[in-house]
């Protein structure tokens, strides 16, 4: 039997897996990804929350309308970030996160 | 049932591992498609055709590719001295499990966690209309925002991408 | 459509100041005759608002809600009160203020601020009209404020002259210091009787006689004191003599007529209060008697013809706000009335004489102005009369002698004050009339002065008749003034004390006067006015240095060294400690991200 649970404690397992990459990696590409993945990791516990949260028989809708949006708002922001990655690397060459201090000092 | 969204789940959290762990920036890239396929196959699970669908459109198809269209273009290779310290691997995991068993200790202590999954009635299946009738009613206005910020991030992206800013 | 003529005299100044102002203001004659021609609709309007009942049910408009519900709570609205009191008080302000637009279409007719000054009465009408018709305590202040304002613009018209913005800033400082009273007092009323609407708070005062004697007597004193400030009492009196430094035509609307009167009308709203505590109405009476006295003996040496006025003005206020001390609203009311047209008429022939002596205000460098201009000098003698009140023909008679009966009836202190206010009143205005109009010319320009033309003459002889009227029921209660019950009645000793000092007074003004041309009396200290201005002078220098130097020693200490350096030693030290935690790498700051929210996720949720 699949209960809320099991959807739930994937979600924090994928977010997790987000957050050991956004923790360790370095290159910032790797670390976008992994931003990505637990944006997504949010969106399945939306999801599900919909899902079993349900009214006359139909799934909580608001909480899929948000999900949407949520890609959307991911989506844009991927642009965006891939396009400041670009900038970056024309300026300095550089990917590597730990190399981005010239603001320390 | 249970089958599978246990396999689809194993198929999830491996690819997010294979973001993580692997060298490549293109294996990584590759990764999160698998993983989104994971994702997308959970949601089809749930009953959100539309959220599914759009997991693997949006993902799998523009976004994937334009990572690796970005990789490519800054030929990325793979990290070849990877000499992340000891302490920082520890330290990192460490965190992170810490924070994954709160949010398992957290979904254990929550009653509604244990509910069955409701059985749904047939108009269920007009998932894309029942989304699209909440959207374009209650929720037309952040929509019309979500609309203007693509339009914003459009612009931000051709100004940042232009060689030289006058 | 009726229901809304109120808010249409309320309004139509208002539009008309805006008009002025965004759009009008580079064509000053165009200004000029929409101000004036505002001023004639809401006269006209007026008297069509004198057929309103009592129960005439205006729309009220919530303003803010502030907790509460209309009866109990802090519930601010916009609505009119409509009575015979607004009635009668609208009629006055509208008719005042239409003749002294049409005088100023004469007197400000080469002015380079025409614009302006219209605008200004425009604005002041609002005002005035706001006052006049609040049904509540805090749209009452805030029209109160707005008067001030106008007074403030048009006491400065001419600012070029520094006595002029001198006068201004005084004028709006000193009722400052009134209306902060006021503002405790309305304050302390609504805390009392949680509204601050006129008429549930009459009711609840009606309900409750009992309650908070201590505190409603001192709210009742705060609340006087906006009366204070706003109608020249002692001791904040020193404004409105200065205010003099205005156009004449300001001076008879504003100083004579109807803005100082209005802590006579507010006071006259909230009648019930002074009744419900017998200590203010102590106080009130006795600094009306008081300032009534004070200021006629000042006015006894002013050589400036306004300041004779204004002194003047002072001490009939002081008469009317004694009046409402001793109970007698009703008779106060009235005297506001009558005094308003015979006042405003002073002013206006004073305006006129000032006009033909080429701006010259010393009543020593004018003189036998009698010949040269007749129309000004006899409605000016019938206002002079109205004023000295002179028995049973002219206006201010009536009013005086109700405002006597009331002081005969409840203190014997106050009746000997107001018998002899009332014949110094009739000794510096026969010296005023003696001085300005008989005798020699003293100077060229009052030699060669002229009758002013039609347009100054005719609101002189329009005012003139109700200065002779206005005293008899015909003709008051057509326009709803409100009246003592049994004026006219009063004891044969009242009677006989008001003609004994007429004739006292008179006669020895006219004695020492005729045909003087030089002040035969020298008293310094009257015409140094009891040198209150120097006092005041000295107060505030000796204070104001005072806490100057306090202030210096508290700034250079506790704020640069305690308040300044202290925080800026801290923040630098725990800075220089905390930069640390900035570790300049991007994983750094996510890796303490982490932590911060594992370390929330534990406290909010496991640390039970």
């Amino acid at each position: 039997m699949l209960t809320l649970g099991h959807y739930l404690i994937a979600s924090g397992l994928l977010f997790s897996v987000g957050f050991i990459g956004v923790l360790l990696r370095r290159n910032v590409i790797i670390i976008f990804m992994c931003l990505e993945l637990m944006l997504s990791a949010a969106n399945l516990s939306l999801v599900a929350f919909s899902r079993y949260n349900q009214t006359a028989g139909l799934p909580d809708y608001n909480g899929d309308v948000l999900v949407f949006f949520i890609i959307t708002v991911a989506a844009a922001e991927v642009a965006v970030g891939l396009a400041i990655i670009v900038a970056l690397f024309r300026s300095r060459q550089i990917t590597d996160v730990t190399a981005m201090n010239s603001m320390k000092n | 049932m249970t089958a599978l969204f246990y396999f689809f789940a194993f198929v999830m959290l491996a690819g997010g591992l294979g973001v993580v762990l692997t060298r490549s920036p293109v294996t990584s890239a590759f990764s999160m498609v698998v993983s989104f396929l994971g994702l997308a196959a959970l949601f089809i699970m749930l009953h959100a055709y539309l959220i599914g669908t759009l997991q693997i459109l949006v993902y799998a198809g523009a976004i994937m590719v334009l990572f690796l269209f970005i990789i490519m273009l800054l030929d990325l290779k793979a990290e070849e001295d990877r000499k992340i310290s000891l302490f920082t691997v520890i330290g990192g995991a460490l965190l992170v499990s810490v924070f994954a068993s709160q949010i398992i200790k957290v979904v254990k202590a929550l009653p509604a966690a244990a509910e069955a999954m409701p059985e749904l009635s047939a108009s269920a299946s007009e998932d894309v209309k029942n989304t699209g009738l909440l959207m374009f009613t209650d929720y037309v206005f952040p929509l019309q925002i979500i609309g203007v910020l693509l339009l914003v991030a459009t612009v931000g992206v051709i100004v940042l991408s232009k060689k030289e800013l006058k | 459509m009726m229901e809304q003529l109120p808010w249409l005299i309320l309004l139509l100044p208002l539009v008309s100041a805006a008009t002025i102002l965004f759009v009008a203001r580079r064509v000053p004659n165009i200004s000029a005759l929409l101000s004036t021609g505002s001023a004639l609709v809401t006269f006209v309007m007026s008297i069509l608002f004198l057929g309103f009942g009592d129960d005439a049910v205006v729309p009220a408009y919530p303003w803010l809600w502030l907790g509460g519900t209309l009866e109990k709570g802090l519930v601010l609205e916009i609505g009119l009160q409509i009575d015979q009191l607004s009635r009668g008080m609208m009629f006055v302000v509208t008719t005042v203020g239409f003749l002294v637009h049409v005088f100023s279409l004469g007197y400000m007719r080469t002015d380079d601020g025409k614009a302006r000054y219209f605008a200004g009465l425009s604005l002041f009408m609002f005002s005035m009209t706001g006052i006049v018709l609040a049904n509540n305590f805090a749209m009452m202040f805030v029209f109160w404020e707005l008067v001030g304002l106008s007074s403030y613009l048009l006491i400065g018209h001419w600012f070029q002259k520094d006595s002029a913005a001198d006068a201004a800033k005084k004028a709006f400082i000193t009722n400052r210091v009134g209306d902060f009273g006021f503002l405790i007092g309305i304050l302390l009323v609504w805390a009392i009787s949680q509204t601050v609407n006129f008429d549930r708070m009459e009711t609840f005062f009606a309900g409750n006689p009992e309650v908070g004697s201590g505190l409603l007597a001192f709210a009742v004193i705060c609340v006087f004191c906006g009366a204070v400030g706003k109608s020249a009492q002692l001791p904040l009196h020193v404004w409105l003599p200065d205010a003099m430094e205005g156009p004449t035509p300001v001076s008879a609307l504003i100083h004579a007529a109807t803005m100082v009167a209005a802590g006579v009308y507010m006071l006259a709203r909230v009648a019930f209060l002074v009744e419900a505590s017998e200590l203010a109405a102590h106080v009130i009476a006795w600094v009306g008697g008081i300032t009534a006295l004070v200021a006629a003996l000042m006015a006894l040496q002013q050589d400036d013809i306004k300041r004779v006025l204004a002194y003047s003005t002072l001490s009939q206020l002081g008469y009317m706000v004694m009046a409402v001390g001793l109970l007698a609203a009703e008779a106060a009311m009235f005297h506001l009335f009558t005094h308003a047209f015979f006042k405003a008429l002073l002013f206006l022939g004073s305006g006129s004489v000032i006009y033909a002596c080429h701006h010259e205000q010393d009543i020593w460098k004018m003189g036998g102005l009698r010949k040269k201009m007749p129309l000004t000098f006899i409605t000016f003698s019938i206002a002079t009369l109205s004023l000295m009140a002179l028995p049973w023909v002219t206006a201010g008679f009536y009013s005086k002698e109700a405002i006597l009966a009331a002081a005969w009836h409840e203190s014997a202190p106050l009746f000997v004050i107001a018998g002899f206010t009332a014949m110094l009143t009739a000794f510096y205005m026969t010296r005023l009339v003696l001085v300005t109009f008989f005798g020699k010319a003293r100077t060229e320009h009052a030699a060669h002065a002229k009758e002013s033309p039609p347009v100054m003459t005719l609101p002189l002889i329009l005012l003139a008749i109700p200065s002779v009227i206005a005293g008899l029921p015909f003709f008051y209660e057509r326009v709803q003034a409100t009246a003592p019950e049994h004026h006219g009645e009063g004891s044969m000793l009242v009677l006989a004390a008001s003609v004994i000092t007429l004739i006292a007074g008179a006669g020895i003004s006219f004695w020492l006067y005729k045909g003087a041309s030089e002040d035969p009396l020298r008293i310094k200290l009257l015409a140094r006015k009891f040198y209150i201005d120097e006092i005041y002078q000295g107060i505030i220098r000796v204070f104001q240095d005072g806490v100057a130097t306090l202030l210096s020693i508290f700034d250079r200490y506790i704020i640069d060294g305690l308040i300044a350096q202290l925080p800026a030693y801290a923040t630098a030290s725990i800075g220089s400690i905390l930069r640390r935690l900035q570790v300049g790498n991007l994983q750094g700051y996510a890796f303490l991200f982490a932590l911060g929210v594992i370390l929330l996720i534990w406290i909010t949720l496991f640390n039970t």
